[in-house]
């Protein structure tokens, strides 16, 4: 591909749509990312990006294919149901992920072959793809309104996530209402997922959330430098991965993870030089 | 007079009661020490205080009575595991503790507790607690780096940050070496002696009693013992814990 080329993509509607809304949807995903991380609950982002899958395969079977608002409320409430069943110690943290992530997959599965058949669409939902350059102008906007909110409210009870993370025991002894800012914690996640994973696909959006915080946390010694620095690491990850794809024609998700795996290893690596280095 | 009362508590899980029906109360400015075999309910009961774990009966009363959404408790889990690799600075760490004293007003919900930031009271509340548990120098250290004694020595400050005049403490030494427990114990009882907190303190050590301690309650098998430190002395349990003291 030509630069001009290049660059003349970068110009028109149907990848500068998709270029800034991902911009969005990847800062929201890190800073969030950063508590999930800490709390071990990276994987409940990853058993709900199934769940996001089965919505897809609902909302297309409706004839709505894509529509956010099939994809939001049941993502929501499986997260709300998620955590519910996690805090009542009735089944085990992990298992119950793995209940729902393999029941969402086999009920969109099914969904899917009776409905539009298993063709492009559902590999299109499950690895992400050039689907993205479909995006409308409403889908833009409320992909951009929603992170953007999503990031207002997260930075406005910024303190309060911070010690749910941190201590939730401790925060329940002197009064936070801890599993109030756990399922906000778990709706903000939701929604991450909905936005995010029709470009990323739902197989691959859990690495915006959990790559940028493991790699911020390598160099960065304090929680909020750890939130600044995987925002700002996630958006240039993803920015240096969009422009990737498009330049060799690679699915755009799968190409943004690869640049975020090789970021990762770049300051692991730089981190055991140093501790090298300091032994002398 | 009384400062913290509790009322016929029963604990149990899963059907095994753990506690049954105790009461005592606590005076103001005591430093009760919690005492027991493993088992006998010593982290369930300050769980109960609390509020974390639900009693099947009684209840647990502040003398101001606020009932039991008490939002003015310090507490020190006991020691867990997760600090280890957190990223947190010493002073975010501290300063979360402000959180729990914002939800003061009557109605149990108050429109500072939605501020997203912190006051500048509550940090130099934060700064304050720090200097007093001599670790303000730590204070832009990950908390991850620090050692046993100053690990504790934060929790402790994140405590008094969220502190009225009552601190909960579970196993406030376990796993430090003799000096730092030496030296926790220590400000444990300057904050007693000086600050006049009330403490409740759970201990696996017969030999902080004689020290520290103005009451002692002993949850046993059989019998439950509640009283002075020199009431329990006297008693057949007090003789048989402390015997191991040195005098």
């Amino acid at each position: 591909m030509t630069p001009e080329r290049f660059f003349y993509l970068f110009t028109r509607s149907y990848v500068l749509y998709p270029f800034i809304a991902g911009i969005a949807v990847s800062l929201i995903a890190a800073v969030i990312g950063v508590s999930l991380v800490q709390k071990r609950y990276s994987m409940i982002g990853d058993g709900l990006s199934h769940v996001g899958f089965a919505s897809l395969a609902i909302s297309s079977a409706v004839g709505m294919a894509g529509s956010l608002w099939i994809s939001l409320p049941i993502v929501t409430v499986s997260a709300v149901c998620l955590l519910r069943l996690r805090e009542n110690n009735k089944v085990k943290g992990d298992a119950a992920i793995a209940i729902l992530s393999t029941g969402a997959l086999a009920v969109g599965t099914i969904i899917a072959q009776k409905s539009t058949g298993l063709g492009g669409d559902v590999c299109n939902y499950m690895f992400g793809s050039t689907s993205i350059f479909a995006m409308t102008p409403g889908d833009f906007v409320t992909t951009v309104v929603l992170a953007l909110v999503m990031l207002v409210l997260y930075l406005f009870f910024y303190h309060k996530f911070f010690l749910v993370s941190f201590d939730e025991s401790f925060g329940k002894a002197i009064g936070v209402r801890v599993s109030f800012y756990n399922t906000f914690l778990a709706i903000l996640t939701a929604v991450t997922i909905v936005i995010g994973m029709k470009m990323m696909g739902a197989m691959l959006i859990s690495s915006l959330i959990v790559f940028p915080t493991l790699t911020a946390v390598r160099f960065c010694k304090t929680f909020r430098s750890v939130t600044i620095a995987a925002g700002i690491l996630s958006v240039c990850t993803y920015v240096v991965g969009f422009a990737l794809s498009i330049a060799l024609s690679t699915p755009p998700g799968a190409t943004i993870v690869i640049v975020d795996i090789a970021v990762f290893l770049l300051f692991c690596a730089i981190g055991v030089l140093k501790n090298h280095l300091k032994r002398g | 007079m009384a400062y913290l009362v509790c009322e016929d508590l029963t604990f149990s899980y899963d059907g095994r009661t753990v506690i049954d029906h105790l009461s005592f109360s606590v005076d103001k400015g005591a430093l009760v020490c919690i005492v027991g075999e493993n088992g006998a309910g010593k982290s369930t009961l300050v769980k109960g205080i609390l509020g974390l774990k639900k009693a099947d009966t009684g209840s647990v009363r502040l003398a101001d009575g606020r009932g039991h959404s008490m939002p003015q408790i310090g507490y020190l889990p006991q020691q867990s595991e997760q600090v280890k690799d957190f990223p947190a600075s010493v002073r975010e760490v501290v300063r979360s503790g402000c959180l729990g004293a914002r939800k003061c007003s009557r109605l149990g919900f108050s429109l500072s507790s939605l501020y997203p930031f912190y006051s500048a009271f509550e940090k130099r509340q934060a700064d304050a607690a720090m200097e007093r548990m001599g670790i303000l120098s730590l204070a832009d250290r990950n908390c991850s780096e620090l050692s046993g004694g100053q690990k504790q020595r934060m929790l402790l400050a994140r405590g008094l940050c969220a502190a009225g005049r009552l601190f909960l403490l579970d196993e406030p030494t376990a796993g430090l070496d003799t000096a730092a427990t030496a030296d926790l114990y220590q400000l444990i009882s300057e904050l007693n002696r000086e600050d006049g907190m009330t403490i409740l303190m759970v201990t696996h050590d017969p030999a902080v009693l004689p020290r520290l301690a103005t009451h002692v309650l002993h949850l046993g098998q059989l019998q439950n013992f509640y009283g002075t430190l020199d009431e329990y002395r006297e008693t057949e349990l007090g003789r048989r814990y402390l015997g191991g003291e040195i005098r």
